[in-house]
């Protein structure tokens, strides 16, 4: 019902009101990423879940109307399912109860010392996938990598983010945090600026948030389905006329830690609920 | 297969209104959507709802494109008699998915 | 058969801009039509019927729609039907809903597609054959950020 909608109209006025925000950003990006310890620009940090109207947080609140859990308990029937039967199911290794991940999602993306990378929770189950079952990948925004990614981060649903970026997970840490302050597109806006100097006004028909990841993956209402965090990334990108990445880009993954930092004391919300 | 989620008690006092929400896997797929080529991308939907108790029709719903991708649909019974809820959904090619719940009636 | 319409939502969806708002959208009329073909000329009183709709909503896609008849839900009287139609959506059916005494309740709860700012109807059917509306009105807001335009 959206798709033809959406477009037109919208096209134009959307890119004046991002003129707009351009036009008040006058100064530049003021986050740079040095050897010292990081500062966050926010002083106080706020989940997506703040920024939605009260029917929407209802409809988060409720497992038995939110469309999220229709994914997580898909997540489950996966994680026990081995594929073949010589192989391991997620739940060999590490346990059947549904809870056994739990924290888990708060702690990543995190470094891997085995392929020297980072990686986020699609990114782990991929690699287990591949190394302990002997499967070719789940491609990123498959209804299968989108169910176990929830199963997985909705164990760690109230716990507070914190992820580690010392040691070798630093550099990764400060590529995603050049990114964030970084103008880019045809609007020449920063995620900065959306989402840290205009935090609360008004964006047309939405009020602007800080941008946190605590709810991903989560159903969007605008897309009818659950939907990554790189999904929504490829979206920001888009929005100011710039080129998005794939899904799963090393780039995104980075960007995924600087944020999920900025983001460290707000509780994971998986599978968030957002407009 | 579609994925429902089912909210009942399992349990009841005979003439109490219970409360039971329904949530089902499905795109509800309007058939005025286009894909990125311009194609139009065909209607897909459940036509039907139906919840039986002990086999009788407690409550039935034909669902039309306006209703929202991943249906919900919360309703009421009154508990009689022990036995089954039967949850039937039905999709415009008469594809079935079908949930049970045992309800316990006593005082 | 190619009409303008078509070529022109069709053209829209490539270059990523739409000339039409909806490749269809229904008038109060088409709404009047729907419910005289569901219910002929058969009289609809307004009253017992609660419709509750958010004043406003974030998004068209999914909009919480709870209805409420005043009934008591016995054998000798109750709710037998409620159909809701839509004013402005691409077609005015939205869902017909039957109950039973058995139903208990006549208070019904689902999440509704709508496509602009409109009023919605809902039309209850008693056992006795007397029909009964009651209505709402929603202002639908355009979110900032759409994916339809990538």
């Amino acid at each position: 019902m959206s798709s033809n909608r959406s477009c037109g109209i919208t096209a134009h006025s959307l890119m004046l009101a991002l003129l707009a925000v351009a036009a008040a950003c006058e100064m530049p990006g003021t986050g740079v990423a040095s050897e010292s310890e990081p500062t966050r620009t926010l002083t106080q940090a706020l989940s997506g879940y703040e920024f939605q109207a009260e029917d929407t947080q209802a409809l988060q609140d409720d497992p038995f109307a939110n469309p999220g859990m229709l994914w997580v308990d898909q997540g489950q029937e996966l994680w026990r399912d081995a594929g073949s039967a010589d192989e391991p199911s997620c739940s060999s290794c590490h346990g059947e109860s549904g809870d056994s991940m739990r924290g888990v999602a708060a702690r990543y993306p995190a470094y891997d010392a085995e392929t020297q990378s980072l990686l986020n929770i699609e990114g782990r189950i991929n690699h287990c996938r591949e190394k302990h079952q002997q499967q070719s990948p789940y491609a990123y925004e498959s209804a299968e990598l989108l169910a176990l990614s929830a199963f997985v981060a909705h164990q760690s649903r109230g716990m507070p983010i914190d992820v580690f970026i010392d040691g070798p997970a630093r550099t990764f840490f400060d590529s995603g945090q050049s990114y964030f302050y970084e103008r880019r597109g045809q609007m020449n806006l920063a995620c900065h600026h959306c989402h840290e100097r205009n935090v609360g006004r008004m964006l047309r028909g939405d009020r602007l948030s800080q941008g946190q990841p605590t709810g991903y993956p989560a159903y969007r209402l605008e897309w009818q389905t659950l939907g990554s965090l790189h999904r929504r990334l490829r979206f920001c990108n888009v929005g100011v006329r710039a080129e998005p990445f794939s899904a799963g880009a090393p780039e995104y993954v980075n960007l995924e830690l600087f944020l999920t930092w900025r983001a460290r004391g707000l509780k994971v919300d998986a599978p968030a609920v957002r407009r | 297969m579609l994925k429902a989620r089912i909210s009942a008690p399992a349990r009841a006092r005979p003439g109490e209104i219970i409360s039971i929400k329904t949530l089902i896997s499905h795109p509800m797929e309007t058939g005025n959507r286009r894909n990125s080529l311009g194609a139009r991308i065909p209607r897909n939907i459940l036509t039907e709802f139906v919840c039986l108790y002990n086999g009788r029709q407690a409550f039935r719903a034909e669902l039309h494109p306006a209703i929202a991708a991943n249906p919900f649909l919360a309703f009421h019974l009154r508990a009689d008699a022990s036995g089954t809820l039967e949850f039937r959904w039905t999709d415009q090619d008469g594809e079935v998915t079908t949930e049970t719940r045992d309800l316990v009636v006593e005082p | 058969m190619i009409t303008r319409r078509d070529w022109l939502t069709g053209a829209a969806a490539i270059t990523g801009y739409s000339l039409l708002p909806m490749p269809l959208s229904a008038t109060p009329a088409d709404m009047q039509k729907a419910m005289r073909q569901a219910f002929g000329d058969s009289p609809i009183s307004t009253g017992r019927v609660a419709l509750t709709l958010p004043a406003l909503a974030e998004n068209g896609n999914s909009v919480r729609l709870s209805v409420a008849v005043d009934s008591p839900m016995t054998e000798k009287d109750h709710v037998e039907f409620i159909q809701l139609f839509a004013e402005a959506n691409p077609l005015p059916d939205i869902a017909r809903f039957e109950l039973v005494a058995l139903s208990g309740r006549a208070e019904i709860e689902t999440r509704i597609r709508l496509a602009a700012e409109q009023r919605v109807v809902a039309v209850a059917g008693m056992n006795d054959g007397s029909l009964w509306s009651g209505s709402a009105s929603i202002v639908v807001t355009i979110a900032a950020c759409l994916e339809g335009l990538i």
